[in-house]
């Protein structure tokens, strides 16, 4: 489980810096998405992988998942969800400013 | 328990939001609600200021959760000192913005008290996460006051800004992470205890977890190799716009105070960051002043300036211990009065000196070359660091403290050799503005007094840090004891009242099955 979570992890680090490498903002942006997503799954793992546990001291339970990284996670996504939107709508602003999609805003 | 160490944050965060629904309301009507609110911020920086100099810290647990496990708010003497600073730099470009810059686009008052928000959140925090959240406040403020006013340079500029934010924002959740994963907590305090007594197993992860979080301060505040955002984003925000952030890149320089003197101070988990910070703050400063030497245009030699003062700021925190770190911190402050007013006076030339704007090259005389040289002179000597002005202060203290450490020869060649690069650069600047100059001006644009009070008001500040320069040193002194005396951090936050309460409870606790 934990090697599974953590190459998925992995890849998706590594595909979100190629694709923000590129020099197009469409890209760029896809990149700054993948990476955001990685961070997050990444966020959730720093609490320890638990499955099936509660969140919360119930009786009889055992085991409990961490729920701190859950609400860091769910705050990180929050802003993470505003930011894509903003820079989104400053691609485009840039697209139309600038006549091209490059992120220098000239080949 | 006092409500003080909120009130930087409800301020103009209430601010803020009245100014959003009042979108559509007259223009002064606006501007007098902004500028009341910032004057507010600035009675409340000394009130702030004023209660520290006698007290010890004050905790603020939000919503009356016990600290470690709820968020507290850290009202000491750094903090304090930052949140006077932050509004006295705010409510000197505000008087600027409303000359008419603030008309350029719709949401500039709103936006302008959301970046004060952020700022205060940043420097009263005692948590980790909450920082986060700071940061992403302040920059999401800071995007659109960049693009205020719009065209193509600044949206281009916008978006290298804003993309090399957002890496940053997720290193910083990676590191976030990381130092939750190893510590199991995301207060300052209980971070600076555990960090302590890590095991040995896991210090290389929350080594790793700290240097990334250096890392994102480092791009705050322009620390080499992280700095070629800077120059393209400062130089083209408006000249108020810029002004204030003169005061974001301090952010970092305040991040890297707060974490690796006071949390990690002393521990194992500091000493990468011990050895990488002063030398790459000594090439941050030579880099940042030979820019200010050879660049073309008057709003990016301001701008590298920022770096070469973020360079000195660093090097005396880099020498980590208690007598730079005061030097650094009046530095801090006269460094960043000096890079905001000579925004706001570059954006008044560049308007004077019709198609050449601010590019140093033989053009129209400005309108005022009077008034205009004068304050240039001045701010070109409190910049280089020449006396009679708060930047003499600032670089002697700092040479001063570091006579004890081993780097003496490397930090006094390369702040005093910088300081020539400096010269060199004002003074190729100056002379071309003002004196290779052909035919008169052609369309008088004149600079209301409404443009130069901000200016000379920044400039009587630095007279002042100059001639009370004993009484703002021993403050700063106190400031870096403070920040020295771990014991006393930690014991403040741990053992607040409702803190002991908890702990008494969760003892009687596990006594009764």
């Amino acid at each position: 489980m934990e090697f599974l979570l953590a190459s998925a992890i992995g890849a998706i680090v590594a595909a979100g810096v190629y694709l923000l490498l590129r020099a197009r903002t469409f890209p760029v942006i896809l990149g700054l998405g993948l990476l955001s997503y990685a961070v997050n799954l990444y966020l959730v793992a720093s609490g320890r992988i638990a499955i099936g546990a509660p969140p919360l001291a119930l009786e009889g339970a055992t085991e409990f998942a961490d729920p701190l990284p859950q609400a860091l996670v769910l705050t990180a996504i929050v802003i993470g969800f505003a930011m894509t939107a903003f820079v989104v709508t400053l691609a485009i602003k840039a697209r139309m400013t600038l006549n091209n999609d490059h992120v220098d805003g000239k080949e | 328990m006092t409500h003080l160490p909120i009130l930087p944050v409800i301020l103009p965060g209430l601010a803020g939001i009245i100014l959003l629904l009042l979108t559509y309301a007259s223009v002064s009507l606006r501007r007098a609600l902004n500028l009341i609110a910032t004057a507010l911020m600035v009675v409340l920086g000394i009130v702030l200021v004023g209660v520290t100099v006698d007290n010890g810290y004050q905790v603020y647990e939000l919503g009356n959760w016990p600290s470690p496990f709820g968020i507290v708010l850290v009202l000491d003497r750094l903090s304090a000192f930052m949140v006077l600073l932050t509004a006295l730099v705010a409510f000197c470009s505000l008087l600027f913005a409303v000359q008419g810059f603030d008309e350029r686009g719709k949401n500039f008052h709103p936006l302008f008290q959301l970046q004060l928000m952020g700022l205060s959140i940043a420097f009263l925090t005692g948590d980790i996460f909450n920082l986060f959240v700071a940061f992403e406040v302040l920059l999401i403020a800071s995007y659109g006051l960049l693009l205020h006013g719009g065209g193509r340079q600044r949206v281009r500029a916008g978006l290298h800004y804003v993309i090399i934010n957002l890496v940053g924002s997720s290193l910083f959740l990676l590191a976030v992470g990381l130092i939750y994963g190893v510590t199991g907590t995301l207060n300052m305090a209980d971070l600076a205890v555990r960090a302590g007594d890590v095991a040995p197993t896991d210090l290389p992860l929350l080594r790793t977890g700290a240097l990334l979080l250096f890392l994102v301060f480092a791009v705050k505040g322009a620390l080499v190799p992280l700095y070629f955002w800077l120059p393209g984003a400062y130089s083209t925000a408006g000249a108020p716009v810029a002004a204030l952030f003169a005061i974001m890149t301090k952010v970092g320089a305040y991040a890297i105070v707060r974490i690796y003197f006071l949390v990690f101070g002393g521990t194992a988990v500091v000493a990468p960051i011990e050895s990488l910070l002063l030398p790459a703050a000594l090439i941050t400063l030579t880099l940042g002043m030979v820019g200010v030497m050879i660049t073309p245009n008057l709003k990016r030699l301001v701008s590298y300036m920022v770096i070469g003062s973020m360079g000195t700021l660093l090097i005396a925190v880099g020498l980590f211990n208690e007598a730079s770190l005061s030097a650094g911190l009046y530095y801090l402050a006269h460094g960043t009065v000096v890079v905001s007013a000579l925004f706001l006076l570059a954006g008044l030339i560049s308007q004077q000196r019709g198609r050449a704007r601010d590019h140093l090259t033989p053009a129209q005389a400005v309108a005022q070359p009077g008034l205009l040289g004068v304050l240039f002179f001045a701010l070109a000597v409190a910049a280089i660091g020449l006396p009679p002005l708060s930047g003499f202060l600032g670089k002697v203290s700092i040479l001063a403290s570091a006579t004890d450490s081993e780097a003496i020869g490397w930090v006094w060649a390369v702040v005093l050799v910088t300081s020539v690069f400096t010269l060199v650069g004002f003074s190729r600047a100056g002379s071309v503005l003002f004196w290779k100059t052909s035919g008169a001006p052609s369309e008088p644009v004149k600079a209301t007094t409404g443009h130069i009070v901000p200016i000379v008001g920044l400039l009587g500040l630095m007279v002042v840090m100059t001639i009370w320069g004993q009484a703002v040193l021993e403050f700063t002194d106190a400031a870096a004891a403070q920040l020295a005396d771990r014991d006393a951090y930690i014991e403040a936050v741990m053992n607040t009242p409702r803190a002991l309460e908890a702990q008494a409870l969760e003892l009687t606790m596990e006594e009764t099955p």
